[in-house]
């Protein structure tokens, strides 16, 4: 159910996650500071949704995604997971193993470069078996017709088991990651780049079966990407992130036309539209992003923005809900956000 | 148009890769002209030949390919035109050329500069070839156009290596390479994919403001139908290593006539639709290049292909040098 706001349980919950790395230097490798990936980000997935991530390299998005999945641990925060539509709300990162398994069968990835998530010497149908086997399909041949199913669903032969990925297309493997992901049926699948790697006229046969899958699955898509249009047509609603930090997180439509933060504004000016005869603004954003080991004080931000003021130097802004608008979150001095954190609606944040 | 109005012509250039037993026709029969002082882009996907005809242009092809027909003219301003192709690799002529009439940007600025080279000298180094000029004037014409590149610190970021470097600041320095010895042509063979968006358009951004200051041509290939809307005057739509349609910006964005250009347009989400319309996929992928298909190569993918398609359609033009590789071309398919 893309594109419609009618999605109201949450899903997921990601409450303060942050993720720092060490950085060590000097014979003993000490600890001289650290890389802030992810810094205080929370954040909610709603189920049937497509939440989209997008942001330049380096801002964190793939970090939290690997955090969602557990690939990588945070190190700090809570990730509130609901696994039945009404029971209860666990967090995924203090669970007993035996929930830790069942619940890494409800959250999947797929990754940006089908090329080298494929192992080259298993044919797709070891490749398929084995999660299988772990999770619970004893018989051998009820897990072939759960490949055979599996891959008719993303649009391939069946037949296609018996093959190596050598023998596939970009995309056609990409479909594979996609199948596979599905094969445990899980209820949320993060998506990291699923389609950067592909040439554009295969990007838009990934990305409509993505949207068919979800339609037919119910499936929670949480999908990173850098491309602003592509995450754009997949998203319900879109989390701008800069510097390990959200600093805006709108519906699909509203962050378009009526984009708060002066990062955003700058994003969307700067992507290339295939169009021409409108002629838009552009605002050239000056410098490169700094780095997440030693970010500017203040708002992170402020040395690049075109809008910068003084206080934007000392004080960070804080994440909050537009006045007019309680489901568009700008963190920024300038948006016309609620002042007190009491006055948000509990359901926003 | 008058023929001096054309910086490059290509006629029917057929460049081949010999890989074992195969021949790989990468470029098979492509027919250019590139207008003086414009930017032209040149668009297809991976794998269709963009880049091999600009290596070609250079002479620059690794050592399984060559160029087996056609003619590159090359008419530079103040001295006689001449064909590019009917010249060895080593001629003296071509290494005049490369890097002095026609220089060349790359994909990935990580890569094009050596690591244990100082910028400064990697960029001296090409003036010092091509012309006599003292170390000292040599250096300032270097600090000069760093800083025409919005460089902080010129002078002293000569001295740096490049992994001092970001990868924006990194593409500064090969544009400034590229730009150093005043060349008429300046050729980009995606010089904004490894960059982030941000960047890209600080890059591209730049490229104009030069080109504006400085007068040359721009040959800027990429896949980007974005980038092209943006930058270029005429495009070039290329697939299977021939061009599709050929046209100003105008007649490509707003007349697309050929069912692939057509297609290409109408799979990519366009910001700002808000995920309405549903993408149309082109079916299928990209043939073999060793065992293309007979006759019109982009049949197989095609939905207007016929019978008639078997055997290969004319480049026809459809009105004010708009060209287009269709059998449809005229009525049928332009009128959709």
């Amino acid at each position: 159910m893309s594109n419609q706001s009618n999605h109201t349980e949450i899903l997921l919950d990601i409450k303060n996650i942050k993720k720092y790395y060490p950085i060590q230097a000097g014979l003993f490798r000490r600890t001289i500071g650290h890389v802030k990936a992810v810094d205080d980000v929370s954040l909610y997935v709603k189920r049937g949704e497509t939440l989209g991530l997008v942001g330049e390299s380096g801002c964190g998005k793939t970090t939290l995604g690997k955090c969602i999945v557990r690939l990588h641990r945070p190190t700090e925060g809570e990730l509130r997971y609901r696994f039945d539509e009404d029971g209860e709300y666990k967090d995924l990162l203090s669970l007993d193993k035996k929930e830790s398994f069942n619940a890494r069968k409800k959250i999947q990835m797929v990754f940006q470069d089908p090329y080298s998530s494929l192992n080259p010497i298993k044919n797709i149908l070891t490749a398929f078996d084995e999660p299988l086997r772990i999770h619970g399909w004893t018989n051998a041949n009820e897990r072939k017709e759960r490949v055979a199913e599996l891959l008719e669903s993303v649009n391939l032969h069946a037949d296609y088991m018996y093959r190596y990925p050598n023998e596939f297309s970009g995309g056609q493997r990409q479909r594979i990651c996609i199948a596979r992901a599905m094969c445990v049926n899980p209820d949320l699948i993060v998506c990291d780049e699923p389609v950067s790697a592909l040439d554009v006229s295969i990007q838009a046969q990934v990305l409509n079966l993505m949207k068919d899958l979800q339609k037919e699955h119910g499936l929670t898509y949480v999908f990173i990407a850098h491309d602003l249009s592509v995450v754009e047509y997949m998203s319900d609603r879109i989390a701008v992130m800069y510097l390990g930090k959200v600093v805006e997180l709108a519906s699909a439509k509203k962050l378009y036309y009526h984009f708060e933060h002066p990062y955003t504004e700058a994003l969307l000016s700067a992507i290339p539209i295939p169009k021409i005869g409108e002629k838009r603004q552009r605002i050239i954003l000056e410098g490169d992003v700094p780095s997440p080991a030693n970010p500017p004080a203040g708002c992170r931000f402020h040395t690049r923005c075109h809008k910068v003021m003084d206080i934007c130097r000392v004080k960070s802004p804080e994440l909050r809900p537009m006045k007019n608008d309680p489901d568009h979150l700008v963190a920024c001095h300038l948006a016309d956000t609620v002042e007190d954190i009491a006055e948000i609606p509990a359901d926003a944040v | 148009m008058n023929k001096q109005d054309y910086i490059l012509s290509i006629n029917d250039l057929k460049t081949q890769f010999k890989i074992g037993k195969r021949v790989v026709k990468a470029v098979d029969g492509v027919t250019l002209n590139v207008r003086r002082g414009k930017t032209m882009g040149l668009v297809g996907e991976s794998g269709c030949g963009k880049s091999v005809t600009a290596h070609s242009i250079m002479q620059l092809l690794p050592k399984a390919g060559s160029i087996k027909e056609g003619e590159i003219i090359f008419r530079p301003q103040n001295s006689e035109e001449f064909d590019i192709a009917k010249y060895r690799k080593t001629d003296k002529k071509l290494r005049n050329m490369r890097g002095r009439q026609i220089s060349m940007i790359f994909q990935d600025p990580m890569s094009s500069l050596n690591p244990v080279y100082r910028i400064g000298d990697q960029i001296i180094e090409s003036i010092i070839q091509h012309e006599r000029i003292s170390k000292k004037a040599a250096i300032k014409r270097t600090v000069d156009m760093l800083e025409m590149l919005s460089i902080p610190q010129a002078d002293k970021r000569i001295m740096d290596y490049p992994h001092q470097f970001s990868g924006g600041m990194k593409q500064r320095v090969m544009i400034a390479m590229g730009l150093i010895t005043n060349p008429e042509l300046l050729i980009a063979d995606e010089p904004t994919t490894a960059l982030d968006v941000t960047i890209q358009a600080q890059i591209l951004e730049l490229m104009q403001q030069m080109q504006e200051q400085l007068g040359f041509t721009i040959i800027i290939i990429t896949h980007n139908m974005g980038i092209v809307a943006d930058m270029a005057d005429d495009i070039a739509v290329m697939y299977m290593g021939k061009i599709m349609e050929f046209g100003a910006k105008e007649d490509i964005f707003l007349r697309p006539t050929h069912p692939y250009t057509r297609a290409l347009l109408k799979s990519v989400p366009v910001l700002g639709n808000g995920g309405n319309d549903r993408l149309e996929p082109i079916r299928g992928t990209t043939p073999d290049p060793s065992d293309m298909p007979e006759g019109c190569s982009f049949m197989p993918r095609c939905d207007l292909a016929t019978e008639k398609c078997k055997n290969a359609p004319p480049y026809e033009d459809v009105g004010n040098g708009h060209m287009v590789r269709c059998w449809y071309a005229k009525g049928g398919a332009a009128n959709e």
